[in-house]
């Protein structure tokens, strides 16, 4: 597989005004990219980039304000709503297979996904960088070997590798938070072959930079310089890969949901909501179909996000 | 209109001329203009050219790197971007208006009658395609020629090109041959329908030195067998000199000068083709000889100057050539245009040199250090 | 350079299955009782003799390796007695490598032409359209798409079947019918990038001298595009679309679990509701190793094929 090239950051061709031969001018017209892509590109935010971000701080203020929200319970089950659809009356999204609104556990399902996916990708940041930053920084051995790793640990097909782990260490009849905990650290572990990897490709790249070789010089301890010079640099691709990360945690745990190892019920999750709903798919699609949209417009905003502020800080375009 | 075995339909152009081909004049250009809307702005890469070409003759197209030569042989092909370009002006080729003629008409004129040689044997050959399915391919979509008839035609052509061991050839990807013998290939690929105008694109740019000759001799021998007129473009005035019958110098989009070959290296009177000749290096000058540059650069196409486009270069210009356009004068020799008011080799001209010279304008100064003859047009 | 590879691949294929064998002994507790809790004292003890878990570690691996590749993968244990992985097993790989297979080619077929005209027509409305379509695409997942296309194809409009299998051998018609929505779900996600990589990769090889050649001799703009554009800009895809198979393994065995279909990750999730233990650890080495020899095989290929990569290496 082609290795993620370390080399300096993208940027836009400059149009050149006097020579221009026909390939240039060709180039200059036509561009590469449409409008929309030329926007992200440059790293603004735009509608889509507003929008994306509204929802987002939505989510993320629903699920922190849900104790005081005037909701219902998310646990009590109130018989004469079961299956009915959005629209009800006084449940404005429905009732699940158990009487429950599911626009309350659609809210409060929020807090348990996005402590999962926060907590995993800040825990994949966290090693994953500091693996990364030592690997691209020290070179050598170190590299060579935290390389193999991260090459061992893709080795696994990411979900597959959760699963497993998650099935081993909180298999049947454990408690919620082991569960919970368990579920971070497995995913946690997943992501950090990941960000490892970009952390070690942007560490390389700003590595070759001169204020790296000039502190180094005026004998600067290694530490401080990975701290103060390489980090700073650093945490932009961090950041832009970490929202992407999320993303992809979010869909995960609605896949081990389904396949029986998510977070553990009653506490609503929006992967266990789907899971849940899948069997009274045929009368009440609304149970699976509500968390369902709710995590496409989450992943959206953060893929779109994820993308400007790739654009921003130039960095280079790599697959997950 | 014969409806092709493949069910595509070959329309032939004999029948389908709109007006009859008026006698020897094979190519009509007139005020020719190609714009392109670029984010920074209109780059005006053509700016009104006008020039007609006789059956079987070459035409030489001159210049520095931006001039517009290429885009001048793409937009009378029609070989342009579809969207943010705008060509205007007349082209009437063999009685056919071309600038009236959207894509798909022009497909029926590319290969059959329109050829174009391009500059980098290297990467106008498709790599991955063997060499004799890129010459077929045009033979078998304009002729609908079968499999052996097409085969017996590329052999013949590669021949013709003085490849050798054509057969094996055909078999061949381009990254096997050599930089010349993919330019013939290149070349053959261009011919094998018959056009009876050929565009060469800085043909031997991309070549070693002793290949280059030979590239420009098949060319030639080729047009002779074929009586295919004809344009070359190159940069090198050296490459033009011995193949072409006329010149025509570009500068910024424009003809600043044209004339048949002779009178141009004998009598040339733009003060730009003064300077590109100069820019040659000579064999016979000693090592380490300073190169004669022709200072500055050329002008924005997207705000050309007012005046004359090389006035800020021109070691003859005056004030009027920074306020006045010139416009192509006839000159007293037959078929010789130029575009300037203090031309070299011209009273007006000597006087207009000097006066630079006493006011310390440093173009001037650059030019006489070199070969002073050149400059002032005496032999 | 093929022999450094290999070497990789050894050593990868080494971790990977040491990490597999020693799931067991990670269980908490003791792994006989996670393995068959339900037995009796002399039951357990019979097992542990069985499975041999006093030996010293490298002995147990060296152990499962064998067995692994002799096509031994352990038994089911349950109430009413073991039974052996391995049939399971061979009923139900055919079943996931047909839906994989199915939903690349699908994906592959969709996603071309898209590629191929959107780089043509770059710019465009329809480009831009279909680019935003696409990204929209990459953020749904699986199986809400597997969701969505069982509830409204499968129930409200009953066009196709939403479980169960037949073998292409038994009857083709059927086979697809039941395969199709699956083969979509896994598919979509694909197509959006698949697309993407064609574009780009397209829209480079469409500034290149050797088309403006082919369009100055004269040939239709489609013959340019497939038979001049394509072939050179289809490396990366070809590549992309090889390595794309974990991604999809992970999306077959959800899918397999929402349609019912009866593949490896049907297998898995039984496992995993049933805690066999030892049957989950053979099905995890079988994909997980099936994974590492086929992004080995695309790297090799990969390398092949392209000659720049040959030459850079040279």
């Amino acid at each position: 597989m082609p290795e993620l090239d370390p080399a300096a950051p993208v940027e836009p061709p400059l149009i050149p005004t006097t020579t221009l031969e026909p390939v240039d001018l060709v180039a200059a017209v036509e561009g590469p990219e449409p409008e929309a892509e030329r926007a992200v590109r440059r790293g603004r935010l735009g509608i889509g980039g507003t929008a994306a971000l509204f929802w987002l701080f939505l989510v993320v203020a629903l699920a922190l304000l849900a104790p005081v929200l005037p909701i219902d319970d998310p646990n009590t089950s109130i018989a004469s709503i079961a299956k009915q659809g959005p629209g009800t009356e006084g449940h404005i999204l429905g009732g699940d297979g158990l009487g429950r609104d599911v626009l309350s556990r659609v809210i409060w399902g929020s807090r348990a996904t996005l402590l999962l996916a926060v907590s995993a990708v800040l825990l994949g940041l966290i090693l994953g960088g500091a693996l990364g930053l030592i690997a691209g920084y020290f070179r050598g051995r170190a590299d060579t070997g935290l390389t193999g790793l991260f090459d061992v640990l893709l080795s696994f097909p990411q979900l597959i590798l959760a699963v497993t782990l998650v099935t081993v260490f909180a298999g049947g009849g454990v408690s919620s938070t082991r569960r919970m905990i368990v579920l971070i650290l497995a995913l946690g572990v997943v992501s950090i072959p990941v960000l490892g990897r970009i952390t070690r490709a942007s560490t390389l790249s700003w590595c070759q930079r001169e204020f790296v070789t000039a502190s180094r010089a005026i004998g600067a301890r290694n530490r401080s310089i990975i701290i103060g010079e390489v980090l700073p640099n650093v945490l932009p691709a961090m950041f832009s890969i970490a929202l992407l990360g999320i993303a992809v945690v979010i869909v995960a745990e609605g896949g081990l949901s389904l396949l029986g190892v998510g977070i553990q019920l009653p506490t609503p999750s929006w992967g266990n909501m789907i899971a849940e709903g899948r069997s009274d798919l045929r009368d009440a699609p609304h149970i699976v179909m509500v968390p369902t949209v709710a995590i496409f417009l989450t992943v959206l905003a953060l893929n779109y996000l994820g993308d400007i502020v790739r654009a921003r800080f130039d960095v280079r375009e790599s697959a997950l | 209109m014969r409806l092709l075995r493949n069910g595509r339909k070959h329309v032939a152009h004999a029948e389908a001329a709109i007006h009859p081909p008026t006698g020897r004049i094979l190519l009509e250009v007139d005020d020719l203009a190609t714009h392109f809307n670029t984010p920074r702005g209109t780059v005006k890469a053509v700016d009104g050219v006008s020039f007609t070409l006789d059956r079987g003759r070459t035409l030489g197209l001159v210049g520095e790197s931006g001039c517009g030569k290429s885009v001048l042989s793409r937009s009378i092909m029609g070989l342009l971007p579809s969207r943010n370009v705008t060509r205007k002006g007349m082209i009437s080729f063999d009685g056919n208006r071309l600038d009236q003629m959207g894509p798909a008409e022009m497909r029926s004129f590319w290969g059959t009658q329109l050829g174009m040689v391009f500059q980098d044997p290297m990467t106008s050959l498709n790599p991955v395609m063997r060499i004799g399915k890129q010459i077929t391919e045009s033979l078998d979509f304009h002729f609908d020629m079968d499999r052996s008839e097409a085969q017996e035609t590329a052999l013949a052509l590669l021949k013709s090109v003085n490849i050798p061991e054509p057969a094996r050839r055909l078999r061949q990807y381009p990254h096997e041959l050599s930089g010349g013998m993919r330019q013939r290939v290149v070349i053959a690929v261009a011919l094998a329908c018959g056009p009876k105008l050929l565009f060469a694109d800085e043909p031997t740019t991309a070549l070693d030195v002793t290949v280059q000759a030979q590239i420009l001799d098949l060319l030639r021998q080729q047009q002779r067998d074929r009586e295919m007129a004809m344009v070359l473009v190159s940069h090198d005035l050296g490459v033009v000199a011995g193949h072409t019958d006329e010149i025509a110098v570009m500068y910024a989009g424009q003809i600043v000068e044209k004339a048949p070959t002779r009178s141009l290296f004998a009598k040339m009177r733009m003060p730009y083709t003064a300077a590109l000749l100069q820019s040659i290096p000579r064999l016979e000058n000693p090592s380490h000889t300073r190169l004669n540059v022709i200072a500055g650069r050329p002008p924005d196409l997207i705000d050309p100057p007012s005046g004359c486009r090389f006035a800020p270069r021109c070691p003859y210009a005056q004030d009027r050539c920074r306020e006045e356009q010139p416009p192509l004068i006839e000159s007293d020799d037959p078929g010789h245009v130029y575009r300037c008011w203090y031309p070299v080799g011209t009273e007006a001209g000597r006087e207009a040199l000097e006066r630079n010279l006493a006011a310390d304008v440093p173009q001037a100064q650059l030019a006489v250090a070199g070969d002073a003859s050149v400059v002032t047009g005496d032999d | 350079m093929i022999l450094r590879r290999l070497a990789h691949l050894v050593i990868v294929l080494f971790f990977v299955t040491l990490f597999v064998a020693t799931l067991t002994a990670m269980l908490p507790g003791d792994p006989v009782d996670a393995i068959a809790g339900f037995a009796s004292p002399e039951q357990k003890e019979a097992l542990r003799q069985d499975l041999k878990l006093d030996d010293p570690v490298y002995v147990q691996y060296g152990r499962w390796v064998g067995n692994f590749v002799t096509g031994d993968l352990g038994n089911y244990y349950s109430v009413t007695g073991g039974r052996p992985v391995a049939d399971r097993v061979k009923d139900a790989l055919p079943v996931s490598l047909q839906l994989m297979l199915e939903a690349q080619i699908l994906a592959l077929v969709i996603a071309i032409p898209l590629g191929v005209f959107t780089a043509y027509r770059a710019g465009s409305r329809f480009d831009k359209g279909a680019n935003a379509t696409a990204f929209a695409l990459l953020a749904i997942p699986n199986f809400a798409i597997a969701l969505v296309l069982a509830y409204y194809v499968g129930v409200r409009f009953g066009w196709l079947p939403v479980s169960g299998y037949v073998k292409p051998s038994d009857d083709l018609v059927e086979h697809l019918r039941r395969m199709a929505m699956p083969a979509i779900a896994l598919a979509v996600g694909q197509i959006a990038v698949y697309m993407r990589l064609l574009r780009s990769d397209m829209i480079a090889t469409l500034q290149e001298d050797y088309i403006l050649m082919a369009k100055s001799k004269g040939i239709s703009p489609s013959h340019v595009l497939w038979r001049h554009a394509l072939r050179p800009s289809s490396l990366t895809l070809l590549t992309v679309a090889g390595l794309n198979v974990g991604v999809l393994i992970g999306g077959a065995v959800i899918v397999e679990v929402i349609f019912s279909l009866p593949g490896i990750g049907t297998l898995l999730y039984e496992a995993i509701q049933a805690r066999q233990y030892i049957a989950l650890q053979s099905l995890v080495a079988i994909i997980a190793v099936g994974y590492v020899l086929i992004n080995f095989l695309v790297d090799v290929l990969y390398a092949v094929l392209d000659p720049r990569i040959r030459h850079a290496r040279a």
